[in-house]
């Protein structure tokens, strides 16, 4: 995958495909320790622990139309190609929680991408699912809820594209102010 | 601090918007409308699908047509990726494999304007002898 981005919008595909109501994606850049965490955390069906035991396999995946499934794999590659680490756990019935650690900066971590498109996007593709995106670096934090978005909105939906427009920007700015590694 | 936006501009899009939909006949019904599905599993995204995604949102209300554009996850055409899924209203599905910006463009314009077919459709309805 060419940016961190697109690693998110997989994993969250995972957890939408888990039928997960909410989403929480979490970015913690840590200068100090030179480390770059990436939690996303669902409240999807989850996984027995034989499937969590496995599932970093690439032969290893519950979609039916082939047999192969690289997203966690190639995540996984990622982060320890930067001397980082990843682990995955999950309860049936409770959700999961994926972490890939990469090492800030390393050469090989990968840049982080479009993140703002990919959050809108999810957002918007998934009207239902209440996603919270949490930045944090050395500056501040920043938090985006799809909770608040659609009270705001009222009866507008979050898929007009004016929004979707208006969403990317209001993400990207307040990310700016946070100087976020790029 | 600069000019952050913040959920305050959002309330004006929102006062905005809400303006402009009385004008416009809100459906309810989804069957009605044009859709696409965009496959989004980890084939698709490495092969540029966001982008795609991005191109039918924007353009589709820029030419004004009403579409539901929504992700799904892998379709099985991983070698034909990005592929799309378009449902027009009344009619079965088609699904298009090797789009970019530039064939979603000739959809929109040949296939969901006129009904027109466009080259790079895969194969997907098709009856087997028990069906019948």
């Amino acid at each position: 995958m060419k940016d961190l981005s697109m690693h998110i919008m997989d994993i969250a595909q995972n957890s939408i495909s888990a039928k997960a109501t909410w989403i929480k994606i979490e970015i913690v850049e840590n200068m100090d320790e030179d480390n770059y965490a990436i939690i996303i955390e669902d409240n999807g069906f989850g996984m027995s622990p034989k499937l969590v035991a496995s599932v970093t396999d690439p032969y290893v995946t519950t979609r039916t139309t082939r047999k192969i499934g690289l997203g966690i794999p190639l995540l996984k590659q990622n982060a320890e190609r930067t001397e980082g680490n990843f682990s995955i756990s999950s309860e049936e019935g409770v959700g999961t929680k994926v972490i890939a650690n990469f090492t800030l900066n390393h050469p090989d971590r990968p840049p982080i991408g479009d993140i703002a498109g990919t959050i809108v996007l999810l957002s918007a593709a998934n009207p239902n699912v209440t996603i919270q995106y949490h930045h944090v670096t050395n500056t501040g934090e920043y938090t985006f809820d799809t909770a608040e978005i659609t009270k705001t909105l009222d009866d507008i939906s979050i898929t007009e594209p004016s929004v979707i427009r208006f969403l990317k920007e209001m993400i990207n700015e307040n990310l700016n102010e946070l100087k976020i590694s790029r | 601090m600069g000019q952050v936006k913040s959920l305050a501009d959002l309330r004006k899009i929102k006062e905005n918007l809400q303006g402009k939909m009385g004008l416009r006949e809100k459906s309810n019904n989804p069957e009605s409308l044009v859709q696409i599905r965009v496959a989004m599993a980890t084939c698709g995204i490495a092969s540029g699908a966001k982008q795609v995604m991005d191109f039918f949102i924007e353009e589709l209300d820029k030419r004004n047509i009403q579409a539901i554009v929504t992700q799904t996850g892998c379709m099985g055409y991983c070698f034909a990726e990005p592929t799309v899924e378009i449902t027009l209203p009344g009619q079965a599905s088609v699904v298009y494999g090797y789009v970019n910006t530039q064939k979603a463009d000739e959809i929109i314009e040949k296939y969901i304007k006129n009904g027109e077919l466009v080259e790079g459709i895969i194969p997907v309805n098709y009856e087997t002898i028990e069906k019948k």
